[in-house]
């Protein structure tokens, strides 16, 4: 224990000191809201990553492999080459290079410029800051009891004392000081999780015996589990089970194209000078996310052989039907008492870099796209205290996050986070990737596409998608019943439903509303 | 092959090397593409 505190403390003095160091060189807007458009690609891919991936993709999905098996590994795939690849090759160069054009700062204000419209900008920007804190409390609550437990300090406690360090760095450091630390934060994730991944390969035999022992225990897949279209950890869920439809519809293609529309992620690729950054990026960028949510899934499925090895028990039954303990259980039962301690900093580190970049988009979205340039423009001098609306900004949408973390209960951090990965990429997806791509898209289609997807997508989870249905109770309230359909519907993820709907809108409206000048779309595809 | 004997479960181990291999050589191969202040000239 006395090891422990002596590791968080340096891992937070640490943390302190880049906080600082951020600090010290923010001179400029673009400094806090960009980081200056100068970060190294080292930085900006382990800070796109490490933002990217909280301790609910490590704990959370971690737990979620050792229910489904290794077909949770398609998600890691998406990971890699839809939230990599094409998102830096495909969508980041052209963002940065319209970024640039545009003197864009945040990702509202990108779409706002593209299609001359502060109306997108400014609701852009309240939609972030509405939903950010909700998946920040997410993160946050799942880190503050994970403290509680491993440190026992009451959850309250930690709650604020973390609120409060992340408040202290971001607020004054601004994306430099974020992108400081969270590549630290990322090394050490990085680090740990190779660890992780050698030791469980190594206890359990070897990679192909370690995989065999799985695939020879699908006998002992529990009866009521077989029933939902569980079939051996080593094999897909049957075709059209429910379980297929949940691996397949909200974790696959939910977290795995929601990504591409995250606010606090597609900001990344404005804060480098060069394409050339980029390209490079994409190297460090996919072996830091393999390494994350490809560990996370493989070791969460091995939990089984490892568990079973030594207690004669599968994952689930260890964890008393919770999944969300499979992996601290396996960090506590199984592996060395000093990885445990680097496992918690790991933890730290995950929870902090996703919290900080929260935060941050949380609080341009109100102070840089709301109040100054969008809808609340009037209100205070355009131009003028930029940073400083920013920062309060910030401080709000902290404050709203402690809120929401003190009224949700632990059973919401997957709720809160599919609430904002579908709604993010039903809302914004199509106005990005037309923006990019399609001269012919009109602000009247974007505006459709960000309403229509936004609303099609509150409609579906509100009353449709069972697990944020259930915990919202809207629909009880309403209908008296918790769904308004029944299976598959109830199990089929709102951007199935809401971003086809987002992309048609866009679409057809744009084919019959009045184009954009042509001087403003040359502007733009000047460097695209 | 490699001790998976779910067919789709092998592809999704397969396809997450192979596309981070893809990251890898693109990144080395890029590496020192794309270096050509213009914009905001």
């Amino acid at each position: 224990m006395v090891w422990t505190i002596f590791g968080v403390i340096i891992y937070l003095l640490i943390i302190a000191y880049l906080g600082y160091r951020g600090w010290r060189v923010t001179a400029t807007t673009a400094d806090y809201l960009i980081a200056g458009r100068e970060v190294h690609p080292y930085v900006m891919a382990t800070s796109y990553g490490a933002t990217f991936i909280s301790t609910s993709a490590i704990i959370g999905f971690g737990g979620a492999a050792s229910l489904f098996g290794m077909g949770i590994l398609w998600l890691t795939w998406m990971n890699v080459f839809f939230g990599i690849f094409v998102a830096f090759v495909l969508f980041g160069k052209r963002t940065r290079r319209l970024g640039h054009v545009l003197d864009a700062h945040t990702f509202p204000e990108l779409l706002g410029r593209r299609y001359q419209s502060t109306f997108i900008q400014g609701f852009s920007g309240i939609v972030i800051f509405l939903f950010m804190p909700i998946y920040a409390a997410a993160v946050l609550i799942g880190i503050s009891r994970f403290i509680e437990v491993y440190l026992h300090i009451p959850y309250a406690v930690v709650l604020l004392a973390f609120s409060l360090i992340l408040a202290m760095y971001v607020i004054l450091g601004g994306l430099k000081g974020v992108m400081y630390t969270d590549a630290f934060q990322g090394t050490i994730m990085l680090i740990t999780m190779v660890i992780l991944l050698i030791y469980t390969y190594i206890l359990a035999g070897g990679v192909i015996s370690a995989h065999q022992s799985l695939t020879d225990m699908a006998y002992l897949v529990p009866e009521k589990l077989a029933k939902l279209g569980h079939r051996g950890w080593m094999e897909m869920p049957r075709l059209g089970s429910r379980y297929w439809w949940i691996l397949i519809s909200t974790i696959t293609c939910g977290v795995g194209i929601g990504v591409l529309a995250q606010p606090q992620l597609v900001v990344r690729f404005m804060t480098v000078k060069r394409d050339r950054e980029l390209n490079r990026a994409v190297l460090f960028g996919s072996i830091f996310i393999l390494a994350m949510t490809g560990i996370a899934f493989t070791v969460g499925s091995l939990t089984n052989v490892i568990f079973y090895k030594a207690f004669g028990k599968i994952s689930l039954a260890m964890a008393g039907g919770n999944i969300d303990k499979v992996i601290p259980l396996y960090i506590g039962k199984i592996m060395p008492s000093w990885f445990g301690t680097l496992f918690l900093l790991a933890m730290l580190a995950a929870s902090m870099s996703t919290l900080s970049s929260q935060y941050h988009a949380g609080g341009t979205s109100l102070g840089r796209d709301f109040f100054e340039k969008g809808i609340g423009g009037e209100m205070i001098e355009r131009g003028e205290r930029t940073v400083f609306v920013t920062r309060l900004g910030i401080a709000l949408s902290i404050l709203l996050c402690i809120i929401f973390s003190l009224i949700f209960s632990p059973n919401m951090i997957a709720v809160a986070t599919a609430i904002f990965f579908g709604l993010c990429g039903a809302t914004f997806l199509p106005s990005f990737v037309f923006g990019l791509y399609w001269k012919g898209m009109t602000r009247a289609g974007a505006v459709t596409s960000i309403l229509g997807g936004f609303i099609a997508s509150m409609i579906w989870m509100g009353f449709f998608h069972a697990k944020e249905a259930h915990a919202l109770g809207i629909a009880k309230h309403l209908f008296g019943r918790s769904t308004l359909a029944g299976f598959p519907w109830t199990v089929i993820d709102a951007q199935f439903i809401a971003l086809p709907i987002s992309f048609i809108l866009a679409v057809m409206v744009s084919l019959f509303t009045g184009k954009l000048a042509d001087k403003h779309i040359q502007k733009c595809w000047k460097y695209l | 092959m490699l001790g998976i004997s779910g067919w789709s479960c092998w592809l999704a181990y397969i396809f997450c090397i192979l596309s981070t291999i893809l990251c890898v050589i693109y990144g080395i191969a890029m590496w020192n593409r794309g270096a050509e202040a213009e914009i905001i000239r």
